[in-house]
């Protein structure tokens, strides 16, 4: 048995043609989390996601219940959710927003009474023009149904959420850039310290952000209760998670699985899950979490889905997305295509990234064209360093984010896995994969 | 007489109601003006600045930096292909090249009909669909180069308009309940104290 018998925690309605609607909803225990919650004390609330032990599922992985007790008191306090979900291959978020809205918020209502906030801002990514309108929609639903607004569910506690579409800008997901951006201006990263928006946030309010699929977590845990989140997974990687497959498999796609307990390999290869390498050619390397990881090999793939285990290793977990490559794959042009994102994206504001990503972006195209030299790949790793110092895991940031300092990991991994590969490109001055 | 519409105006006024400070509804109502217009037109800017108490260059200086803001013509139709990391190594690559052709134009321009442009894009988050493209924000996936050239067809002929609205219609279902709330006075919960909590 490879995959467990997990109970489905934010996936149990998709298989529901109609898994948006609040018929279905609350047909399949919807709202049920937060009738529980409102019965209990905001603190007795918190306490349950503490026991729980959540990860935000954002990509840093920080505990959602400490980050809600560092909240600094207030008067007013903000809950921003994070549905930017632009990493590339990283697709979770965005079924979560299609097809259970109601779900999310429920859980963002139930976050709203643990950490009283005033006032709840869902942030979709611009793009997602479905995942606003059904969003939007279930919103319309819960207010009509009292799981949001005044008296919510006949409670003294009242909340309101907005909608807030974004405009296309990746940055955007860091989330003080996001916090610019729902101000109304350019997607600028904030200058840390302040480190977390739980002290200045919002308006420079006190502000929790958390990702949609962690929200989305939260009417389970009260129905449950934390303890029964954490009983599934193994040690600090607890509940379930959502893991977006990708690249050169048969069947990509998004699957719930206990945490920590299922291996790469099961991912990849399991009939119920990715089911293989595409036309059954030999897997050469996969990213275990979102392209700002550093790669893993084929000798790496009996590795647990396990946030503890991928960081020992070298790597993270990050967005939960696995992205595959096979022996058909040019790893320099994936490399290339990775650092062209990045140099895109980047806000312009540090020299580093703006013109590190650049120049890097450049380079790495004149090699997957045949025309570099075997010196510019040690280049690379100069201009990397410039980047990230040591270009070590986790990186040491010489950026005000962490896009910055995310450029090196794909380049970096090309370069040590694949250095012939590479030199191949210079000798025979083309690609051999062309 | 305003360029934007009433309809616009009402809506964009709805919006700025909905935050504590109106500055945070600037680009939901460039999605508004985009609505209207395709695409944010100057004169646009300068309204849209007046109902958020900015300058028109603030409003310009902040929609400039996002990619779905359009401060120039752009078609009916914005096709935008994903070529990254996982589309790439499902051939979109060679479906941007094919879509060049069909369409006869390069990435980043628009047919001299004014009915399509066509760009690069980043990941869609719709990358189980490699490879993928977004018309006006809808997804169609798992695209062949001849699915590619039926999907022109059926838009050019107007067999999608139900599916994919002009570009700039951004979301459809417009905010129904809690919005006169909001507007209102009394209503509204935003700043409620911390004592004022359960216990
Ligand atoms: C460049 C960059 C992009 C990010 N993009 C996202 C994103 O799209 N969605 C998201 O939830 N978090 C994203 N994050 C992480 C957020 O900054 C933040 O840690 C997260 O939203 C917190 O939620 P969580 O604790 O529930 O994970 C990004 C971070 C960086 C540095
Ligand atoms: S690291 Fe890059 S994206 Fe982040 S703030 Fe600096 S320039 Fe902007
Ligand atoms: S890489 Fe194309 S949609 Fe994600």
């Amino acid at each position: 048995m490879t995959v467990t018998e997990a109970p489905k925690i934010v996936t149990s309605r998709i298989e529901f043609d109609d898994s948006n609607t609040i018929e279905r909803f609350l047909a399949t225990g919807g709202y049920d989390g937060l009738r529980k919650a409102l019965s209990m004390t905001p603190e007795e609330v918190a306490s349950e996601v503490n026991a729980a032990s959540l990860l935000g599922r954002g990509g840093a992985g920080f505990p959602a219940g400490r980050k809600w007790s560092m909240l600094r008191k207030a008067d007013t306090t903000y809950l921003v959710v994070n549905g930017d979900e632009s990493e590339p291959a990283t697709f979770k978020d965005h079924l979560l927003l299609e097809r259970d809205p109601h779900q999310l918020i429920e859980g963002v209502v139930i976050a709203a009474y643990a950490i009283q906030a005033a006032q709840v801002f869902i942030f979709i990514r611009g793009e997602m023009a479905l995942g606003i309108e059904r969003v939007t929609q279930a919103l319309n639903e819960a207010y009509e149904y009292g799981a949001v607004g005044h008296n919510i569910l006949g409670s003294s506690f009242s909340v309101d959420v907005v909608v807030h579409p974004g405009a296309g800008a990746y940055i955007c997901g860091e989330e003080t850039a996001l916090l610019e951006s729902l101000e109304g201006k350019r997607g600028f990263p904030r200058i840390k310290p302040p480190y977390f928006p739980a002290a200045v946030g919002l308006y420079g309010e006190p502000t929790v952000v958390n990702n949609v699929e962690t929200m989305s977590n939260l009417p389970w845990i009260i129905k449950n209760g934390g303890a029964a989140f954490a009983a599934l997974g193994v040690g600090s990687s607890t509940g379930t998670r959502l893991f977006a497959l990708s690249g050169r498999v048969n069947n990509p796609g998004v699957f719930e699985l206990e945490m920590a307990k299922t291996t790469f390999r099961d991912l990849i290869f399991d009939k119920s899950l990715g089911n293989g390498i595409k036309d059954g050619k030999a897997l050469k390397a996969f990213i275990p979490g979102g392209v700002s990881a550093p790669w893993f090999g084929p000798d790496q793939v009996d590795m647990h889905l396990d946030q503890d285990e991928v960081g020992k290793a070298g790597s993270m977990l990050g967005s939960g997305s696995v992205i595959v490559m096979d022996e058909t794959t040019c790893v320099l042009r994936t490399a290339w295509r990775i650092t062209r994102f990045f140099w895109r994206e980047s806000c312009g504001q540090c020299t580093p990234c703006r013109e590190g990503g650049g120049w890097l972006e450049k380079v790495l195209w004149r090699l997957e064209n045949g025309e570099g030299r075997e010196e510019e790949i040690d280049m690379l790793m100069d201009v990397c360093d410039n980047l990230a110092p040591g270009v070590s895991w986790p990186p040491q940031q010489t950026t005000i984010c962490v896009l910055g300092s995310s450029i090196p990991s794909s380049i970096a991994s090309a370069i040590r896995m694949f250095r012939d590969e590479l030199l191949i490109h210079v000798k025979e001055g083309r690609c051999p994969f062309d | 007489m305003p360029h934007l519409s009433e309809d616009v105006i009402s809506r964009a006024r709805a919006l700025v109601a909905l935050y504590p400070k109106p500055r945070s509804a600037l680009i939901p109502i460039c999605h508004l003006a985009q609505e209207q217009d395709g695409w944010l037109r100057p004169e646009a800017i300068e309204e849209i600045a007046d109902i958020v108490g900015v300058t028109p260059a603030e409003v310009l200086g902040t929609a400039s930096f996002y990619d779905l803001l359009h401060t120039e013509p752009v078609g009916k139709y914005v096709i935008s292909l994903c070529t990254n990391v996982a589309c790439m190594l499902s051939g979109a690559y060679e479906l941007l090249e094919h879509s060049e052709k069909t369409l006869k134009i390069r990435a980043g321009g628009t047919t001299s009909d004014g009915m399509f442009t066509l760009e690069e894009a980043e990941c869609i988050a719709d990358c189980n669909n490699a490879p993928c493209i977004q018309v006006n924000g809808r997804y169609f996936g798992k695209l062949s180069k001849s699915d590619f050239d039926k999907l022109v067809e059926d838009l050019r002929n107007g067999n999608l308009d139900d599916v994919v609205p002009p570009h700039g219609t951004l979301c459809r279902i417009r905010r129904a309940v809690g919005l006169e709330a909001v507007n209102g006075t009394a209503a509204r919960p935003a700043q409620r104290s911390r004592r004022g909590r359960k216990k």
